[in-house]
């Protein structure tokens, strides 16, 4: 079968992007096998033949083997992500069905973020006022950064629950 | 116990699907199935609403047969009773809206 590895880079807050992007290139043939850190690996396949979904996981075990129970393929975890492939002749997959979900998803994203900032913030604190170490301001870069992909996943969960306020 | 809830549509369909026993997959079909096709649960919704409805006792588990990793709920005797209060509070709903509608094309 053929195969082949591409390398590419999406934020966390671009996560739909990137589930976009996968499902593109299934429906060009090329159908996701294993993730790594930036590593996607597809394998040829019928043009169309495959939807790509992905989460952020919660580390439960029995998790994955419900999602599986109902027609899917885990294909693989990457850091705290992970993703599956159905079948498209199965009908429509999608991870999340109502509007509450999606935001409880979305708020776990953001949760991630907040912690990961800190960590960054605080660690960039120390190495700045500290005379051993010069790079304390990559860790304040990466704060910032986090930061900002934290308000983008806000802007989502503000959206969703402004749509919530009329409809599921 | 079982106040006037009122149930999203993913709540009321998986209750609909736990008359009889059932797993996580044939909830999805049957909700389907019940809804010509309209209502989709997904699969990542579906678990968090059965772990949810547990919890609240709404549902149970049933023991898991032999040789089937596949548990299988059923609703409880509070579950039903959500299930046919909220049932009347859609005719209800419904009924307000043919009243008003009949008059208008």
């Amino acid at each position: 079968m053929e195969r082949k590895t591409i390398w590419k880079w999406f934020f966390v807050w671009d996560f739909e992007k990137e589930e976009q992007w996968l499902n593109e290139m299934a429906a060009q043939g090329w159908v996701l096998v294993g993730v790594g850190f930036c590593r996607y690996e597809f394998e040829r396949c019928e043009p169309e033949k495959y939807i790509i979904r992905m989460q952020m996981y919660k580390g439960d075990k029995e998790y994955i083997q419900f999602i599986e129970d109902t027609g899917a393929e885990y294909i693989g975890k990457m850091v705290n992500w992970i993703y599956f492939r159905r079948d498209a002749s199965l009908g429509a997959f999608d991870l999340f069905s109502d509007i509450d979900s999606k935001i409880e998803h979305l708020k776990k994203i953001g949760y991630m973020l907040l912690m990961v900032g800190i960590g960054n913030l605080l660690i960039g604190i120390v190495n700045s006022m500290g005379s051993n170490s010069r790079f304390g301001w990559v860790n304040l870069l990466c704060a910032t950064l986090l930061m900002y992909g934290l308000g983008r996943i806000h802007g989502k969960i503000e959206a969703l629950e402004k749509e919530r306020t009329l409809r599921e | 116990m079982a106040d006037s809830i009122t149930l999203t549509e993913t709540t009321y369909f998986i209750l609909l699907a736990l008359v009889q026993p059932n797993h996580g997959y044939g909830i999805m079909l049957k909700a389907e199935e019940m809804s010509n096709g309209r209502v989709r649960l997904a699969a990542g919704t579906l678990y968090g609403a059965l772990n949810n409805m547990v919890d609240k006792g709404w549902i149970e588990q049933l023991p898991a047969e032999y040789g089937s990793r596949k548990k299988e709920y059923i609703l409880t005797d509070l579950g039903l009773e959500i299930l046919i209060n909220e049932t009347n509070r859609l005719k209800e709903l419904a009924a307000c809206g043919d009243e008003v509608l009949k008059g208008v094309h």
